[in-house]
Order: structure tokens, then sequence, then C-alpha cells
């Protein structure tokens, strides 16, 4: 049974008032290694079938892998019962005005192994020349296909492939003590130029021979653009209307209402998602399972497009679905998948910054981030693999790993550099969100709060 | 004792088994493993007494893993056919052929005893899969509406999942195992026009069935009632003032620093450098075994797969490895890390202590955290007892917010609750706290663990580690505990302000 026909006979069995069918077909390829060696590998496949039934305004969801033909009406008529024995659900909105996507029959198809087919070989290359030069490599390589299919009763047929994939490469000292990161995504890894990123994380492992121990402090930092999307995702991810409006976060506004309006800074931050943004495109209507604070199932389909979240420093836009648009007043802006951030008035390369910095830190990469106060987005984490110290614009040595403490809201108010921005792969987040482009930028006193003695 | 539950059973495990394993033998596989499993998860979320979303989701499928020359190699699928059981064993030789130039290090497993044909199920009543939605959502709809009224908004969310595994390797063994567990939360938020806070229930999750939510384990009714008079004492607390502070950490609390500082740390994997690009490594490394100081004499840590109720409680792991218990640390020293068959061998440990997981069909087992968990003194003091012993500190209760560094050395966590402690008695509630350490340092501070009258089991279903990510349910047990001189910020301050 193809997605297509197990969509089209669900949606077919009598029962509730209107459906929402999805199913997911995936299918994913990894290589893991360590130490110059492989460690674990695999392929997989999976299948999923949601199907939302609505009865009143009563919802039910029931979500199945691997669903035979023969067991189709029994998932179905367990969503249907569900919707009749539920509460009114308040997100209730009519369904998404229903058409059919020109290429909506089309198969789906899979990834495999052999997407490495490639990048394997040129891996155990670059083992060996890391291994004759006393480094040792670690890391992970990954290719996911996922294929969503989207219908209504209301006639709506929607479907996306997205290919999804990322390296981490990391390179150590043998005694472990120096460590440096390089990360990408890629759509299919026919563009990974592991060689070069060894080069790279050669060139790191050399600035960090000469250690400089610096104490806790505030200090004139870079963080470079991966370690800025790790900060912009938490941001974005905490950009709720529904929580602002309720006074739970940093965009809610005191005494009611949310921060939508309100300039966060005085660069001209752009903050943006577009699911049609080259070489970041992704799933281009609402995708929801189940409903929540940040998505309704009566959203499915809804069409995706350029979203300002910060504009010119200003808060634009909140996550938002219909029924929490209605609440709040303000735009029907969903979540979607990739983030954009750009200055209008910013320029120059990481490297273009470094040359520009009389003593500054400059960092690889943000580690174990949490929130400690969700009222002004304070976070905390480390810094990993590689703080260097930069003076009369060059590196000069590799510093401590420090804790830090920071709210990336007050961050965007206290910048005072913003670079050209590039594709980047988040290091914390990857494992959930990987379509990134952002800028380096400078910090004049960022908070590193303690020492960590992790190498 | 419950038993599997006869749908499972009904899968035609036996047949796909020897097709796989057959195919894989077949094909040359030194060593092949095959698991068909079952996830499912029921999560419901109300907001304000009102039903905001609920999925009821299965994941079911198959895996094959294999070694061959030497090297791992592992697929997975969803058609449960010996097809394509056949297919899938075709796969994951053909994945460990592909690796095979890359991997230097042959695989090796550690001995274990054959199980030809066992069962295991955990202890559990009420499966939470039986009882009507409607019904657990007139629950805690009657609970959040319990609170509104005092406070200004209630969360509540309840997570039940029910695992099945069926595991058959080349060796003979043969494992068919269920287990259940629950996560009800709830939490209620207010604000005085100024600040905005919240505070969350401290019933941890649990490796029970639905009688936890109807008393059996634990009081919700008594917890939820004084949740209204405790958010609006933490409304109008003091800020910390930043500084040090001896601490009295509650089991609610100081179990997610013992999963953070002390079940990572000894996990041999991390320490041996296979996680470092991501999870990352331990300062606790394979060369101090034995000799680390970990912490005060007092400190005795035991991992374990077998505690009652425990959610990495299980009767054999996912390499078919027999649950055990047994040391990480005694008397303060380091004495013992969490093993799977590999890592046992690799290290001439002998045979592993049973920590292989897998959290789905579709990804590999991977050394995971057994049930890490502190003992309490055998006639220990009482909480009041540990309280009364300091003059200036702090009372710690429920964990909020947390992070350690990649090498497990330097955590900062926060909480739901801190109290003032001044000349041994409690004395209202403080505000912006967040308590910093580094590991060996905080447990070498701990100078008073708390009686068996103080141990609680606490947890969490979502313990991350591996690529793939991989979640893994995990419960640690520990008592109350007294540490000294500990830092203690103030999260205001620290954002700046």
């Amino acid at each position: 049974m193809t997605p297509q026909e197990t969509v089209e006979r669900a949606l077919a069995l009598p029962g509730a008032d209107d459906r929402v069918v999805i199913v997911d077909e995936g299918s994913s390829a990894n290589l893991r290694f360590a130490g110059n060696t492989l460690t674990t590998n695999g392929v997989a496949r999976s299948a999923r079938l949601t199907v939302i039934s609505i009865s009143g305004a009563g919802v039910g969801v029931v979500s199945r892998s691997a669903v035979r033909p023969d067991q189709l009406a029994d998932v179905v008529a367990a969503a249907d019962q569900a919707a009749r024995d539920a509460q009114p659900s308040e997100d209730a909105r009519p369904l998404v005005e229903g058409f059919v996507q020109a290429d909506w029959e089309v198969p789906a198809e899979p990834t495999s192994i052999e997407v490495f087919s490639a990048f394997a070989p040129a891996l155990g290359e670059a083992f060996a020349t890391a291994e004759a030069s006393g480094r040792k490599l670690y890391g992970f390589a990954e290719h996911l296909v996922n294929s969503v299919f989207v219908g209504t009763s209301g006639g709506l047929r929607r479907r996306y492939d997205q290919p999804t994939g990322r390296l981490e490469l990391n390179a150590k000292s043998p005694d472990m003590t120096r460590s440096a990161w390089a990360g990408v995504a890629t759509k299919d890894f026919t563009d990974v130029d592991v060689a070069a990123l060894d080069g790279t994380l050669a060139r790191r492992l050399d600035w960090a021979k000469r250690r400089v121990d610096l104490p806790a402090g505030r200090y004139e930092t870079i963080l470079p653009p991966g370690a800025v999307s790790d900060l912009m995702i938490y941001l974005y991810w905490s950009a709720g209307a529904r929580d602002a409006a309720d006074g739970r976060t940093v965009f809610a506004k005191p005494g009611g209402g949310t921060r939508v309006g309100d300039q966060l800074s005085s660069t001209p931050i752009q903050l943006f998602s577009d699911p049609r943004h080259p070489g970041v495109e992704c799933v281009n209507f609402a995708v929801a399972h189940t409903s929540g604070r940040e998505q309704s199932v009566f959203d499915n389909g809804l069409p995706l497009d350029h979203t300002n979240w910060i504009s010119d420093g200003t808060l634009a836009n909140l996550i938002q679905t219909r029924h929490s648009a209605e609440l709040t007043g303000l735009n029907t802006t969903p979540q979607i998948d990739n983030l954009i951030m750009e200055s209008a008035t910013g320029s120059g390369t990481l490297e273009d910054m470094i040359a520009n910095t009389e003593r500054g830190l400059l960092l690889t990469c943000l580690w174990y981030i949490r929130e400690v106060d969700p009222q002004s987005l304070l976070l905390t984490g480390l810094t990993r693999d590689g703080v260097y110290l930069v003076e009369h614009g060059e590196v000069v040595g590799e510093v401590n790993n420090f804790r830090f403490n920071e709210s990336p809201v007050d961050l965007l108010g206290r910048l005072t550099q913003v670079g050209t921005s590039e594709q980047t792969l988040p290091r914390e987040w990857n494992d959930y969100f990987t379509r990134a482009i952002m800028p380096p930028i400078r910090v004049p006193d960022f908070n590193m709060s303690t020492v960590s003695q992790a190498n | 004792m419950r038993q599997i539950d006869p749908d499972f059973l009904a899968l035609p495990l036996r047949r796909l088994a020897d097709a796989a394993l057959n195919r894989a033998r077949e094909l040359g596989a030194e060593y092949a493993a095959f698991r068909v499993e079952r996830v499912r998860a029921e999560t419901l979320r109300l907001f304000d007494a009102r039903l905001e979303g609920s999925i009821d989701a299965d994941d079911l499928g198959f895996a094959v893993r294999v070694v061959k020359n030497g090297t791992w190699g592992f697929a997975a699928g969803i058609a449960l056919t010996p097809e394509a059981a056949v297919a899938v064993a075709e796969q994951a030789v053909q994945v460990a052929e592909v690796s095979a130039p890359i991997n230097r290090e042959p695989v090796e497993l550690a001995p274990e005893p054959v199980y030809a044909d066992v069962t295991w199920v955990s202890a559990y009543d009420v499966d939470p899969f039986d009882v009507p939605l409607r019904e657990k959502v007139e629950l805690l709809g009657e609970w959040s509406g319990g609170l509104l009224g005092q406070v200004d908004h209630v969360s509540a969310s309840l997570m039940q999942v029910k695992e099945q595994k069926f595991y058959a390797d080349s060796a003979g063994t043969v494992t068919t195992q269920q287990r259940v567990r629950v996560h009800p939360q709830l939490t209620a938020m207010k604000g005085d026009g100024e600040r905005f806070d919240d505070m969350r229930t401290l019933a941890p999750p649990v490796g029970r069935g639905y009688e936890y939510l109807t008393g059996t384990g634990w009081d919700f009714p008594a917890e939820l009632a004084t949740l209204p008079a405790l958010l609006a004492e933490k409304l109008a607390a003091p800020s910390v003032e930043s500084g040090k502070y001896d601490l009295v950490v509650d089991p609610s609390n100081l179990w997610l620093t013992i999963h953070e500082s002390i079940g990572h740390a000894t996990e041999l994997d991390r320490a041996l450098g296979y996680e470092a690009a991501y999870a990352g490594t331990s300062f606790a490394t394979f060369d101090q075994l034995g000799e680390l100081t970990y912490g005060s004499k007092i400190m005795n840590v035991t991992g374990d797969r077998t505690a009652e109720h425990g959610l990495a409680t299980v009767g054999w792991d996912d390499e078919g490895v027999r649950a055990q218990s047994f040391d990480i640390v005694t008397d303060g020293t380091l004495t013992g890390y969490q093993l799977d068959r590999r890592m046992a061998l690799l290290k001439g440990f002998g045979r592993s202590n049973g920590c292989a997981f897998a959290d789905s069909p579709g990804h590999p087992p991977i050394q995971r955290m057994a049930n890490v968990s502190l003992r309490p003194a055998e006639g220990g003091p009482s909480t009041d007892e540990l309280i009364a012993g300091v003059e200036n500190g702090i009372y710690v209760l429920g964990d909020k917010s947390w992070s350690i560094d990649m090498q497990r050395y330097n955590f900062q966590f926060t909480g739901q609750r801190f109290y003032r402690i001044s000349g041994g008695k409690l004395a209202g509630q403080l505000r912006d706290v967040a308590y910093q350490a580094t590991t060996t340092d905080f447990w070498r501070s701990m100078d008073a663990v708390g009686g068996p009258q103080t141990y609680v089991l606490g947890g969490a279903f979502n313990c991350g580690k591996g690529q793939p990510g991989q979640v893994a349910p995990v419960s640690h047990g520990c008592p109350a505990a007294r540490f000294r001189n500990v830092r203690i910020l103030n999260t205001v301050q620290e954002g700046g302000k």
C-alpha cells in the first residue's frame, strides 16, 4: 500500500465528521566513528500513519507504525472513537481549504547506505591522514529522507520530501587535551569535502598548542555562525505566542499582552524563516500530528511563507496557530523548519572579525544549553572544542573552557558587530534542527560565569 | 505477576528470528541478533483543566545486528514477514561490508550464558492503556481545576509507555519482555504583576501502571493541595544573595545531580572516548578505576537494573545479558563502570553488567544507564536532622534546570523550591537560586547522608545519548544528603540585571 493509497483509504472509511490523515515515510543511513575508526552504523526505514478524527469539535489522534492494509480500519475506528469521547477542542477551526498538489502521486524515494559511496572512502583517507599526523577523528555522518503526505476530508492533498544530511567532525590530540570541531549540513553528501574540514581542524589543533588560562569574567567574544545558531534557535523555540500572552516568557509584556513591536536591538537584525530560502528549503505547509501550545491539528496543510520574527531589530511575530492568532490579535505565523539571521549593515567573514580584534575570545561552539529563567530567557551552557584568545588581530592560543550564563534576547541588544551570514550546522540542536543561516557576531561582554576543567 | 500481552506474542516472532539469523549465518556473520520491538506511548496535555492535545502512538518494527569480519552491521525494517527479515539481515551484512574498510578495531563480545527461552514483565497493577482516555482526562482536569482560582494557570500532562521486546541471538538466547512506565506532572503558574513564576509537582516518573495516579506510590491530592501556598510564598520570597552555602539536597533534586555527575561519568564507553564527539568523555578515566577519590567516605553508589519500579529495570538487556546490581563508588572511591558486552571484553571485565539498551526498533543497542543510586546510611539522619546541622545554608527541593560539561566536571542546577536554613531551621523560601560546582569537589563535600526513611527513587523518561540520538528511561534512588560550602549563584545577577 503506497502512502497515497493509505491516505485515500483512511479518508474514505465512514465514521467521523472530518479527518486529517498524515503518512510519514522515513529512511536513514548513518556512520559513526571514534579514534580514526568506525564504531557503529546502520540503515533503517520507518512508516507511520496518523489519523486525526474530528467529531463536532472533539479530536481523536491515533498514530501507528507499519500498518498493514487489514489493520487500517482498526486505526481509523480507534481515532474516531477517541474523537467522540473527547471534550470540544478550543482550537477547533474549519479544515484548511483543499487542493491537490501536482506531484501528489509521485513515489517517495528512500535513501540508503549508498549515499556514502564517495564519502566513506574519503573519510577512510582522512582517518589515514589524521593517524599519520597524530590526530584522532571522531564524529557522525547521517542522511535522512522523510516524506510526509497530508490528506484531509476537505480534499487537501499535500506532500513534501525532505532530505537532511549532517556531518560532525571532531579532531583531538592523542592525549585528548586539545579538541576542535566542524560541522556541515548537506542534502546528499556530494558537496562534503572531508579532507578540507580535517585540514581546518588540524590548523585549530595547532592553535591550541599554546595554552592560556583565563579566569571567569565578561569578555569581548566572537561567536561563529554555529554558536549563534544554537542561541537563536532556542530564542525561536521560546517564541510561542500563547505562552507569551499568558505571561510565561521573555516575550510577555509586563502587565499583559506580548512584546510584538518592541525593539530588541538597535542593530537592524532580521531573524526570519522561509521554506523556500535557497539552501535551507523545508516543508512549506503546516504539519501537526497533535495540537499543542504552538500547533493545531486543524491547521494541517496551511501554506507557510516568509515570516519575519525580528525585523530591523524589532520583534515582529511570534509562533502562532490560527487559534492563538485570534486570541492575541496578531498574524497567523506557524513555526517553520529553518531559521535565517541577517543584518542589513552586516559584513565581513569570521576571519575579518578576528583580524579586527584587539583582544577577545573566539568560540567554536556552545554545548549543553539549558534554560535557567524563562522570564529573561537566561540560558546556561558550556563552551566546547576550542576557545581561542585573539590578540592584535591574530589567534595566539587556546583558552580553558567556560560555563556561560547569557540570554540571547539580551545579547541582541548588546552585540556590536554582525558579519556576513552563511549556512551552518548548529552543534547543540542538530538532532532536531539543521537548516540555519547565521552570521558571526561580536559581543563586548559575554558572561563566562565559571571555568570548566573539561578539554 | 502480569503476563505479556497476547497480541505481541501472536506476532510471528520466532519465525522472523529464524529467518533473519539463518540468513545472517549463511552470509558469514560471526554474531547476529534479532529484535522485534513495539513501544506504545500515549501523551496527553491539559492547560487550565482543558485537554490541549493527546496522541496515542506506537512504534513497531524489527532489527538485525551482525558482526561480520569484526565489523558491526545494523539494519532495521518494518514489515513483519520472513522475506523482509531475510532482506534486512542481508542489509545488515551489507552495511558491515561497506563499513569494514574504515574499521580498525575488530568487534568482540564478552561471553554470557545462554538463556534459552525466558520471559520478564515489570511490576505494575493496571495497564494504563486499559484505562479510557476520557477517565485520564477527567482525573487530570479535576486535579487542575482544584488549583485554578488559587493560581493563574495550570498545565498538566501524563506520559504512558508500554515497551515490548523480543530478542533472539545466534548463541541461542531468546528473551521476551514487557514493561510499563508512567509520568504524571502538574505545574501551577502565578504572576503578581511584576513577576511570574511556576511550581511543579515533585512526583517522579515510575515503572508502575495507572495505579500510581490513584494512590499507590504517591499521594497526588496531598501534594497538589500544597502547591498554591508554596507558589505564593515563592513569588514573595527574597532573591538569594550569591556566595558559598551549606546545602541539604532533597532526593527530588539530588537524583538529577547523581544522573549527570555520576551516572554519565561512569559509562565506560564515554570514559574510553566512544562518545567524545557528542555526549562527551569523562573525567573518571579508566586508569583511575580503584584509585579516584570520587567523593567522601560516606559515598556509596550502585548501578542496577533490578530495582522494583525502576525505569531502567529489565530482566535481560538488549544484548541478552541478565540484569544485575553492581558497585560504582565504594566508600568514596571509583570501583566500577556501566558496561555492554563489547566494552566489557575490551577492558577485561569478563562479563557485561547488562547496560545495553536500544530505544526503538530502528536503533542499535548502545551502552545506556542503569538505575544509578546513592545508598542511604543505615540508621542515618532524617531530613530535619540534616537541616539541624546547618548554620547558614539552603535546602533544595525538586529539579528544574540542569547543565554539565562534556567531561562531567562543571555543573549548574536549579530547583523547584529553595529554603533558607538559618541556625539549623528553615527560614522561608528564596528565589533566583542556582548551585554550581565541580563534580568531585561537590561529592567530597558531602558530610552526611540521610537514612532509608529519606530515600526516594527519582528519574526521567528522556535521558539522551548516542548518534543517532536515543532516549532512555532511568531511575536514581537517593536519600537526602548534606554538602558543605557550595557556590550559589543569583540567576538574575547572572543575567546582568
